[in-house]
Order: C-alpha cells, then structure tokens, then sequence
C-alpha cells in the first residue's frame, strides 16, 4: 500500500488531497501517474502536465523512479514560495 | 535553524540571535520577502501560502547543507510563513552569518534561490476577481541554474 498525496492548485482541479493504492511490484511514477487516470478519467487534462513535479518520501524524484511499499509519494506543480 | 510558522518575525531579534557572543562573525547578511501589492499586473490583497508538512522542512535542510559545502557559514536561520498573509507583511527571512561578507553575501542568495526553486510552498493570490494560483516564473529557475 502506497500513500498519494497532492497539494495547492493540483489538489483543488482534481478535488483529492490523499489516497491510498496497492501498485504492483517495481511500479515507477509514471506508471503511477498512468494508473491514477485509468482509476479517474477526468484527472488526465490536469496529471498529464509535464510541469508536475512529484517526490517520494519527501525528496524530489524523476517520473522514472520506483516506488516501494509503504512510500509516500506526492504531485505536485511547481514551486512558488519565498 | 528552520522555522515554518503562521506568525510574524522581528528581524531585529533575528540578527541579535545570529552574531549573539560571536565575534568571529564579521559579517551578517540578512534577506526579507514580503507581500507586494502589486503581481505581474495585478492588484494584491493578499497571498495565502499553502506548504507540505515535513518535505518543507527537509528539502530547506537539503538546501542549507549544501549552501555549507560551499561556503564558510557560522551561523543561519530561515524561516517561511504559511497561512493568511496581507499586503506588506513579511513572507519569508534568510539570515547567514560568517567572517567575510563574500560567504555570507553568496550564501543568502544561494538559499533563497533555491528556497524559489525546490521547497514545496505555493502562493495563492487574493485579488478583487478571485484568488488565482501563482505560476512559477522563469526568472527563478534561471536564478537557481547560476549555481550549478
């Protein structure tokens, strides 16, 4: 079981702060990402972004990691604080 | 040290804190952001600052170690508001100290450029059509590039 997380105008378009999920074995992001919108459809306009960043355990990651059991993986658009 | 809070800070305490018994600092450099009235053409309100619990705190220690591998810093601190801000009010504080200026000087603008770039905060403007998500701009990922 995996935690998702997502955060500021990612979380409102896809009205979703978190969920859990059960990913087969050595699933990356991507394939993450792609499973998200099989489950939800109308996610794809807004996860298809390549602007998204995602992390897992709270480090930045590409789309090609891998995600392990029990992570916590997070999308999210790009920075704007300071 | 980092600090993430709802409240203001002083940035006199600040710097007290930061040269507090040192005399090997002969140079304190210390940066401000705050609310500005006026964005990319529109009129502010105000901003709300929305963050992720944990990897904010973890990403700005990422940045500070990294600023240390670098430069000869004595002492810093940093801290970012979350929450409800209005215009004028302070946003963020990046406070380095070290024996000559250059480290210091570096340093701070090292950590705020990558604060820009990789800390997961986001601002939400308020203004009198709405509140509209700010986008990242170019400008400050070309000003994080500098340093690689």
């Amino acid at each position: 079981m995996i935690t998702i997380l997502f955060f500021a105008q990612l979380r409102e378009q896809l009205q979703c702060e978190k969920l859990n999920l059960e990913l087969p074995a050595d699933s990356s992001v991507a394939l993450l990402r792609e499973k998200l919108i099989e489950l939800h459809p109308a996610w794809l306009k807004f996860l298809a972004s390549d602007k998204l960043l995602f992390s897992v355990n709270q480090t930045l990651v590409k789309a090609s990691h891998v995600i392990q059991d029990g992570d916590e993986v997070a999308f999210f658009p790009p920075v704007t604080g300071g | 040290m980092i600090s993430i809070q709802q409240h203001d800070f002083d940035v006199g305490e600040e710097y007290t804190a930061l040269i507090a018994n040192d005399t090997a600092a002969g140079a304190v450099v210390t940066f401000v952001g705050r609310v500005r009235d006026l964005n990319l053409g529109r009129d502010v309100l105000g901003l709300h600052l929305e963050h992720y619990p944990g990897m904010t705190e973890k990403s700005l220690q990422a940045i500070v170690d990294e600023a240390q591998s670098r430069w000869k810093i004595l002492r810093w601190k940093i801290i970012h508001r979350i929450g409800n801000l209005h215009l004028g009010d302070n946003i963020v504080f990046v406070g380095v100290s070290s024996a000559h200026r250059e480290d210091a000087f570096h340093a701070a603008e090292f950590l705020m450029d990558y604060l820009k770039t990789r800390a997961p905060f986001w601002k939400k403007e308020l203004t009198e059509a709405g509140s509209v998500w700010v986008k990242s701009q170019e400008k400050d990922v070309s000003a994080a590039q500098r340093w690689e």
